[in-house]
């Protein structure tokens, strides 16, 4: 008997048809995949499942009975538990707490306490309930949200993007606890779009494109062009990335020392690196571990750093206004492009304006033609799908404006492009673009700086990886000779051992 | 059952009908408040839309009323676009009239037309002078201009009849809390004789121009109003939010400024208690019937002033209260804000789910 079928559920919202007649079927014990780029609908079946939205037609049938599942309540009731992408966790309690107060009341704090030590202890789950979520990694407040979810003895899982905040070996860690799971009996729902994670894991695989199935497979007998044909509906883009042939030292970041301007952010600590004419600098690390503070520092959108700590060709920077950084060759791509990199309710013409004063006269005035113009040439140029230069940047999707933010600072022509995040919740055709773009500026002798959480991002375009952890940069490593356990590794902040052993580190910290 | 459901975008033509609509129903709730007060409707309405129309004079009030109401309304929408509060153009307007008067007591009998300027210019400054101290204050002890605005409006009176009372009051004027008439050259020149509509509309519709050209054309009134629409975006390219801020609250503090300068040395002609005539806050609301944009402010501002001019005509005419003006402007103001909820959502008339009906009877 099936755990959990789906037959034709559909849901529609005022503008999207996020589910069309979307079947699951998923076994007792089986870890199923749910596969598909951002926007095809994963995350509202999910939902579906989980009580939190109602679909408009189709049948949910669990151990075989019709059922419907009005809210999160009911479906917790079933045995149904998500562990969602992002954690909701109080920073102040201790993890016991946390897990006690999504609980039953007939538990006492005690009982939770004892009860969490067995659990993770039993699935491999290295947890201290004792201690407070602020002072846990990203990765322990995962494990925190996972066994909260095993204290209630699912007999459905549902995992939503959750390897996106771990180190590769927390990702294996991870993979034996589910395994483990999945032997007892326990079903799976694994959420993603990695695609050798899906193959390494998983028993069964349904794709998903444009809110429909295009496809249920088993992974592993699969290569990943056949899953990213189901995925996208065409072979997976291939990058060409030829030597590079750096040259003179365009970003000299020295003695970099931060306090954080918030109460949850990262301090930096004496970050070291440099940037060179014509090559991709990469820089590795889980979320939050100073990279948002940093970018903040060589934007110019926090100006506290000392002068000297940040040079562009060989001059101090640290106190300049973004607008002066610009003027002298440095453009910015921030992660979050609705608000920061664009004002949502303004035109594409209108935002060309943030970062680009070609249209604005000696005199202050604007000329409006010269800046419909721009944003004409970016949307064709870098193949933005959007109504036009006057069509308000909300009206977007992510990757098309994604598309157009990059194309506003490359076409720039900056000497020295620091990108966040530069393809995240984009498409993969928009991805593809992204990163051809900027090894293209690469070639054309621009010194490029790309901070990313997706190493595989990161191995594809960076010519030589530096990863950031607890405030502090580590040495430079060469990408085609770094592998992703090392640098997994220095994720977590151990890099001296390595790093010791290593010319490239006494070049970097002479 | 009738249900709000968002809309994809938001719509165009609603934000455009959406102050009709409002003018409609503020009409409606009108007649009937007219029959509950005993009046007969038709009558009360054309206190309020036909009267104001009828003549040269009645026309030249109309113009009179709405040119403060539009000078003001232009500054708070500068100030509104950048996210900044000012609440307080009321003490502005009257910080002009004063910095204003006390140029115009400067005259005597033999002075030319030209201290028109300098009363202007003082008006003018006297306003930047009040709304900046809401600025500093918020720069520098992030004090909320919301509050300093407003608390500064109750400062400005006491000033005001510190004055009237004291050292400025006129020594043949019976005692009464008020200056000297101001003498003839120190007078805002008419346009027409025997009209008081003087060269203060002609000054507003300019600034109407002005204002339009700085909000879009200008890459200052730009980089203003990013910091309004999203504080991130600003910081990212780079826009300054304290310039923004003194920006937006000088620009208002010398429109109310020089609306107070206009009116003290025009219709009014002296300083008296009865200056704070209520135009401040009630050019909040031209701001926003107007949409914060320079030509649909030129019109609320007269809608604004209509109402004035029919609560006065109401008061003489039929024997209502002249709070009835007051009344309509705040009912104005709410359907507004009502018919705003169109903009972003449409009403769909939906028979009760069947799913629920049956998951009801489950339960």
């Amino acid at each position: 008997m099936l755990r959990l079928e789906l037959t034709d559920i559909s849901k529609q919202y005022p503008a999207v048809k996020a589910n069309d007649r979307v079947s699951l079927r998923v076994e007792p014990g089986q870890i199923h995949a749910v596969l598909g780029e951002n926007g095809a609908g994963k995350s509202t079946l999910m939902k579906i499942i989980y009580g939190a939205t109602r679909p408009d037609e189709g049948q949910i049938r669990w151990d075989g009975q019709a059922v419907e599942i009005r809210n999160p309540q009911e479906a917790r009731a079933l045995g149904i538990a998500m562990v969602f992408q992002h954690f909701s966790l109080f920073d102040t309690l201790t993890a016991a707490e946390n897990v006690w107060l999504g609980l039953d009341r007939s538990w006492s704090l005690a009982d939770v306490t004892r009860r969490i030590t067995e659990v993770a202890h039993e699935y491999g789950l290295d947890v201290d309930p004792l201690r407070p979520v602020h002072t846990l990694s990203v990765g322990e407040r995962q494990r925190v949200e996972i066994v909260r979810a095993l204290l209630t003895k699912p007999r459905l899982l549902i995992l939503d993007e959750p390897t996106s905040v771990l180190t590769p070996q927390a990702v294996q860690a991870l993979f034996v606890t589910l395994r483990k799971l999945a032997a007892e009996g326990c079903s799976i729902l694994y959420i993603s779009h990695k695609l050798d994670e899906i193959r390494a894991l998983c028993h069964r695989c349904t794709v998903m494109r444009g809110g429909r199935v295009t496809g249920e497979v088993d992974p592993r007998g699969l290569g990943n062009a056949d899953l990213s044909r189901l995925m996208i509906g065409a072979e997976p883009p291939q990058l060409e990335h030829r030597q590079a042939t750096p040259g003179d030292a365009v970003l000299a970041v020295r003695g970099l020392t931060l306090a954080r301007t918030g109460a949850f952010g990262a301090d930096l600590a004496d970050i070291a690196f440099e940037v060179r004419r014509g090559e991709i600098l990469g820089i590795a690390g889980v979320s939050g571990n100073g990279q948002q503070e940093l970018m903040a520092a060589l934007s110019g959108e926090d100006e506290r750093a000392p002068p000297e700590a940040i040079r562009l060709f060989g001059q101090p920077i640290g106190h300049h206004s973004p607008r002066r950084r610009r003027a002298q060759g440095l453009h910015f791509v921030p992660e979050e492009r609705l608000g920061r990199g664009a004002v949502p309710s303004l035109s594409l013409a209108q935002n060309t304006l943030l970062t680009r004063t070609e249209a604005v006269g000696r005199s202050g005035w604007i000329r409006v033609g010269q800046a419909v113009a721009l944003a004409q040439r970016l949307i064709e140029r870098y193949n933005v799908k959007a109504a036009g230069p006057h069509a308000p940047a909300r009206s977007l999707s992510g990757g098309n404006l994604q598309k157009f933010i990059v194309g506003r600072e490359i076409d720039a022509g900056p000497r020295l492009l620091v990108v966040s995040q530069p393809t995240w919740g984009v498409d993969v055709g928009a991805a593809a673009q992204i990163r051809g773009a900027l090894i293209a500026l690469r070639d054309a002798g621009c010194a490029v700086l790309v901070v990313s959480e997706d190493l595989d991002e990161l191995f594809e375009v960076s010519d030589r990886l530096v990863v950031i952890a607890r405030g502090r940069v580590s040495p430079s490593v060469p990408a085609p000779q770094a592998t992703r356990e090392q640098v997994g590794r220095w994720m977590s902040g151990l890099w001296h051992d390595d790093a010791a052993a290593s010319g490239e580190a006494a070049h970097a910290a002479a | 059952m009738l249900r709000l459901e968002a809309r994809p975008a938001p719509s165009r033509a609603a934000s455009l009908l959406s102050p009709l609509l409002a003018l409609a129903v503020t009409v409606v709730i009108g007649i009937a408040l007219f029959a509950l007060l005993g009046k007969d409707p038709a009558r009360g309405l054309a206190m309020f839309f036909v009267e104001p129309f009828r003549g040269a004079y009645a026309v030249s009030e109309l113009f009179v009323k709405a040119t403060p109401l539009m000078l003001i309304g232009l500054g708070l929408a500068v100030c509104y676009r950048a996210n900044v509060w000012n609440i307080g153009a009321e003490g502005q307007f009257l910080l002009g009239a004063i910095a204003a008067t006390w140029v115009a007591l400067q005259a005597t009998p033999g002075t030319g037309h030209w201290i028109v300027v300098p009363i202007l210019l003082a008006g003018i400054a006297g306003g930047m002078a009040w709304a900046a101290i809401v600025a500093f204050l918020r720069d520098r002890a992030n004090a909320s201009e919301i509050l300093v605005s407003l608390m500064l409006v109750y400062v400005s009176v006491q000033l005001l009849n510190w004055l009237v009372y004291g050292a400025w009051k006129d020594p043949e004027g019976y005692n009464f809390p008020q200056t000297i008439t101001f003498l003839e050259p120190t007078r805002i020149p008419r346009l027409f004789a025997g009209l008081r509509l003087n060269i203060g509309l002609p000054i507003a519709l300019l600034a109407v121009g002005a204002f339009w050209l700085y909000l879009f054309r200008a890459f200052g009134g730009f980089r203003m109003q990013v910091g309004g629409l999203a504080a991130a975006a600003a910081r990212y390219a780079g826009f300054s939010s304290r310039r923004a801020l003194w920006t937006a609250l000088l620009i208002s503090g010398g429109m109310s400024g020089l609306a107070g300068a206009l009116e003290v040395a025009g219709p009014v002609g002296q300083l008296t208690p009865y200056v704070p005539a209520g135009y401040g806050f009630a050019a909040i609301i031209v701001a926003f019937v107007g949409r914060l944009h320079p030509v649909g402010i030129l019109f609320s501002s007269l809608l604004m002033s209509l109402f004035y001019l029919g609560g006065e005509y109401a008061q003489s005419r039929l024997g209502l209260p002249k709070s009835i003006t007051g009344v309509f402007q705040g009912v104005l103001l709410f359907c507004l804000l009502a018919s705003d909820t169109l903009i972003h959502y449409r009403v769909r008339w939906q028979p009760a789910h069947p799913q629920h009906a049956a998951a009801g009877k489950d339960a």
